[in-house]
């Protein structure tokens, strides 16, 4: 594996709505191990990038690549969808907003986990249970509850099962959406901690969309900044927040309520 | 019944039938969409079935009708009259004197031969319905084997009722390829399916699918390592001839919680009595 060569690498990404601007011209790098947190209002492109970057969006202009685990390079776009499939059940994994988006309902805790396993081949019951029961430990959910069904499940529980879910196959990139949306701070912060430890363990690298700039100060090591499709500036977390250079961000910084 | 063609179904339409039956028999477990016809029978009550066999039925077959194992029921009753006045061939309730069996529900207990062929009713073609409702992605899940989510339904039920509760229409793999829904026939069959010398039909008239498995294929029931499958068993034998490897019907007979159990394929009863 080469050292100089981005897990996921973006050049000139644009996708138009008609005459609307989802995204335009956006270029970026993702290293191996790395979180990198897209922030901006809501309408900015951010989930549009993201959708675009995972092959669920088509762009209209652009390129993007991605390293596989034998260090070839691929060109997302140019896949045929088998190969994008069989991508975004391996390699990828998705992390929604809403956790009902990412769960299936209707089956219980360990199916929601095991589902990937199996769907990789995994066919033996007593091995995806225990596989499953190791998921919910680390996602600090009792293990008593991996007969119930996720609806049972408070918001924050729900969004940690979609986490372990989503890693249970160990993805290389996960691709999350406003991850800590609709929780309350107190169960944000939880999430939050364990995210951030999740992805040192597995040296995970992520790409976190999101509007919420403290939940980039702890997760993300560089930041995208965009505004009406744009990127207005990108670099480091701390040098982004700490000393904003682009008008918008710094009127982005500005707006955080300090408790 | 001189104003209908034979077996009521005009030459055209056979032949369009008998073209997917061609592409089903060439990818064994595929479902192969067709132009089902309206038929003078109520979908549910084996339209699929009817129109199959009124494409490869001949002159010289003889035909036999079963519904849930029996000869003798309204549906199989309907339907062999119908093949008896549209056609004139000769019927029987014989399995082995048959050559062309419609069936609904069952696979007989009495093994069928090279140059037979059994015609299953189908309701519902897609066996991943249930888990995934959008048709365009349970083709694109065909397409690709994405096949993993029917173990999530296995899984549940053994998480849930400590084995496999699916007792009929059980899943399985055809062929090593295609996933399959093997009709509502009790999972006690499931076993006749794998590598059966008689050519097996599938038709589905509401949903306008037919597949097949051609003789001889192989057919996997799906399971777990350490959940295998297995088919139901009965610790009684049949009150009429005393059958214990048969599959069993239970039968109320009165109101005082009296019941028997009795062979469900009557032609392997009855011959079993001797008659």
């Amino acid at each position: 594996m080469a050292a100089d060569v981005p897990l996921l690498r973006a050049r000139d990404v644009s996708k138009l709505y008609g005459a609307r601007v989802g995204c335009r011209d956006v270029g970026l790098d993702l290293w191996p191990g790395e979180v990198l947190g897209i922030v901006g209002e809501s309408g900015s492109g951010k989930t549009t990038l993201l959708g675009c970057l995972s092959g669920r969006l088509v762009p209209t202009s652009g390129s993007v690549e991605f390293m596989l685990r034998d260090g070839t390079v691929v060109d997302v776009l140019q896949l045929s969808e088998p190969a994008l499939r069989k991508l975004a059940r391996t390699d990828w994994g998705v992390v929604h907003q809403n956790p009902r988006d990412g769960l299936r309902a209707g089956v219980t805790a360990g199916a929601n986990v095991g589902e990937r396993l199996m769907a990789l081949g995994a066919r033996h019951y007593g091995r995806i249970r225990a596989e499953a029961l190791d998921w919910l430990d680390r996602v600090e959910i009792d293990r008593g509850r991996i007969d119930d069904w996720p609806e049972t499940f408070s918001s924050g529980m729900q969004q940690r099962l979609q986490i372990a879910r989503t890693l249970v196959t160990r993805p290389r990139l996960v691709f999350m959406d406003e991850p800590t949306g609709g929780l309350d701070v107190s169960v944000q912060a939880r999430l939050l901690d364990l995210v951030r430890g999740l992805t040192a363990d597995l040296g995970l690298s992520a790409i976190i969309v999101t509007h919420d700039l403290a939940v980039t100060r702890l997760l993300a090591h560089r930041l995208l900044v965009m505004r009406g499709g744009e990127v207005v500036e990108s670099g480091l977390t701390d040098q982004v927040l700490d000393d904003p250079q682009h008008p918008y961000t710094q009127l982005l910084v500005s707006s955080v309520l300090q408790p | 019944m001189s104003a209908y063609n034979f077996a009521f179904l005009d030459e055209q339409t056979k032949r369009m039938i008998r073209r997917a039956l061609l592409k089903a028999v060439a990818i064994p477990g595929h479902q192969v969409p067709f132009g089902s016809r309206e038929m003078p029978l109520s979908y549910g009550w084996g339209t699929g079935g009817v129109q199959v066999t009124a494409s490869v039925i001949g002159p010289d077959d003889v035909f036999k009708v079963i519904d849930q194992g029996a000869d003798d029921t309204t549906n199989a009753v309907s339907i062999r009259q119908f093949f008896e006045r549209t056609t004139g061939v000769r019927t029987t309730t014989r399995t082995d004197a048959a050559t062309l069996i419609q069936t609904r529900h069952r696979i007989p207990e009495t093994p069928l031969r090279e140059g037979q062929i059994l015609v299953l009713q189908v309701p519902i073609p897609e066996p991943l319905r249930w888990l995934e409702p959008r048709e365009i992605e349970t083709r694109k899940m065909h397409a690709l084997e994405e096949y993993g989510v029917m173990h999530v339904r296995l899984y549940e039920d053994i998480t849930r009722h400590g084995h496999v509760e699916t007792a009929y229409d059980y899943p399985v793999l055809v062929n090593g390829r295609y996933l399959m829904r093997p009709s509502p026939i009790p999972k006690f069959d499931n076993p006749k399916l794998d590598r059966n010398p008689a050519l097996l039909l599938f038709g589905a008239g509401r949903e306008k699918r037919i597949y097949a498995v051609p003789p001889y294929t192989p057919v996997r029931s799906l399971d777990f390592e350490d959940h295998p499958f297995t088919v139901e068993r009965w610790d009684r034998t049949c009150a009429l001839c005393g059958a214990a490897d048969a599959f069993m019907d239970e039968i109320v007979v009165d109101d005082k919680g009296g019941r028997m159990f009795v062979c469900s394929d009557t032609d392997h009863c009855e011959r079993r009595r001797g008659r």
